[in-house]
């Protein structure tokens, strides 16, 4: 059981029935008053935030999410597969509840399946993983006026920036936490 | 080699920090206060709701100066302040540390009205000493100490900035939300504000209004958003003082938190006490401001984390 004064970023509680994860965290106190913990909780299944003020005293169930090593197979329509490593049990996974990390998935990548109540809510990805850049503008090899970087379509459809020398058909690594251009995969 | 960088940066902070400390004692060295020390270890903290104070073997480390200070304006002395260490128990936020610095002040023969010019005082003559002059850029925008300060009652902020009475958000058990989300952020915008006449039950050791018993007589300072000082005219009733901590105290039991046993020799002296005034402010909060800090993190030289 956790109280208000354990809050804090990263923290995975039940609300309401659902397991919502600690995305933003305040501690105020107004003179003379109550302790005051303001928080912004994302429902770690429909991926929405909301808003959430609690008091001294409040106390609430942790969210105790069950991790397990799965790989990536496939997506048809909205419906993302991965198989176990260990059972080779197949499941399925709604591109709703898995939120940003649609744009890293590529074929037999390695993930963390989050459940909860044996439903998969959700992976954890590796912190880098590779893609391929499937569309991007070429680049005039000595034009220096185009120095800055420059929008690049992945395998996935995730757009992002890649600098000027990248070039169509190349692999990069990307940091899923940010969702940034790490570096250029040298093949 | 591993270099403390974070400490380092706060370098330029901690000298305005002293340069504070030393204005505040000469502002209160020129205007006739003596400067007085009382023990940080106390066998009893005063009762109070949302104030846990830290254990210290049998004995607490002082949430305030509050109880001694008192005390030695019942014995007679009349114009007196402290600066001085203070602990709570689970204070801990971007304005919050639980081990914090209070400069705390007493007059006699005065009220809650004559703090607040005290304190429109201190901060023009803390701005000026360290070069700041009458504009203070902090949070992205600019508080004039030269404009008129504003003063508005809690019941006039509530109406202003909330769709809720004073009274309702009591009723309702929202006062501290509302406070907090729809009033705070709007106090001491472009100039400081004095907000003042808070309900009873929100000033423990405060005096009530004559002509309106469920307002205290207490007010609050604040600067961009951030509360600075807290002072009221004091409760100087003996008997009805022990009632309103008597009550604190109902309210920590019910909610399954330490009671603080009486403190006695506090409430026998203070039936010698002339009618007097006495106000609490934040130092890193104040110097926070003047530094255009974010966090209180950045004025002090170690947080508890960092220790």
């Amino acid at each position: 059981m956790y109280t208000a004064s354990d809050l804090r970023k990263g923290l995975k509680i039940i609300l309401d029935g659902d397991p919502y994860m600690v995305t933003f965290f305040e501690f105020s106190k107004p003179g003379k008053g109550q302790a005051l913990y303001r928080t912004k909780l994302r429902n770690m299944i429909t991926g929405l935030t909301i808003d959430r003020t609690f008091r001294e005293g409040d106390t609430f169930e942790p969210a105790s999410l069950e991790e397990r090593a799965m790989q990536f197979l496939y997506k048809e329509g909205d419906h993302y597969y991965f198989m176990d490593n260990e059972t080779y049990e197949q499941i399925m996974i709604s591109e709703e509840s898995l939120g940003e990390a649609k744009h890293f998935l590529t074929e037999n990548l390695n993930v963390e399946v989050l459940l909860f109540k044996d439903k998969a809510i959700g992976v954890e990805l590796p912190n880098f993983v590779n893609l391929r850049v499937i569309k991007t503008e070429a680049w005039v090899r000595g034009d220096t006026s185009k120095a800055d970087f420059k929008p690049a379509t992945l395998e996935t459809g995730y757009v992002l920036r890649v600098p000027p020398f990248i070039e169509e058909g190349e692999l990069i690594t990307v940091d899923t936490r940010t969702g940034e251009f790490s570096k250029r995969v040298k093949e | 080699m591993s270099k403390n960088w974070a400490l380092l940066k706060r370098k330029e902070n901690l000298q305005r920090r002293a340069w504070i400390l030393q204005g505040i004692r000469q502002f209160f060295i020129e205007g006739g206060y003596l400067e007085v020390e009382t023990p940080h270890r106390i066998p009893t903290p005063a009762p109070e709701s949302y104030i846990d104070a830290v254990v210290s073997g049998p004995w607490f480390l002082h949430p305030s100066p509050e109880l001694c200070m008192k005390r030695m304006m019942a014995s007679g002395f009349e114009k007196i302040f402290q600066i001085c260490r203070c602990w709570r128990d689970g204070e801990r936020g971007r304005l919050h540390l639980p081990e914090f610095t209070l400069l705390e002040w007493y007059r006699a023969e005065a009220d809650y009205t004559s703090l607040m010019d005290e304190c429109e005082a201190l901060v023009h003559f803390l701005a000026k000493g360290i070069g700041l002059g009458e504009k203070i850029f902090f949070r992205n925008q600019e508080i004039h100490l030269s404009e008129t300060w504003e003063r508005i009652t809690v019941e006039e902020a509530f109406h202003r900035y909330t769709p809720y009475s004073m009274g309702d958000a009591l009723k309702r058990n929202l006062f501290d939300e509302l406070m907090v989300q729809d009033i705070e952020p709007k106090l001491g915008i472009g100039r400081p504000t004095l907000i003042y006449d808070y309900p009873a039950q929100r000033g423990a050791l405060a005096r009530l209004k004559k002509n309106d018993p469920g307002l205290a007589e207490r007010f609050e300072l604040y600067m961009g958003g951030v509360e600075l000082a807290n002072g009221f005219s004091e409760l100087i009733d003996s008997e009805e003082q022990q009632r309103r901590f008597q009550l604190e105290n109902e309210n920590r039991r019910s909610w399954g938190k330490p009671i603080y046993s009486m403190p006695l020799k506090f409430l026998e002296e203070l039936k010698e006490m002339p009618p007097s005034a006495g106000i609490a402010l934040g130092v890193d909060r104040l110097v926070m401001v003047f530094n255009n800090a974010q966090t209180i993190d950045e004025v002090v030289a170690f947080t508890p984390e960092e220790l």
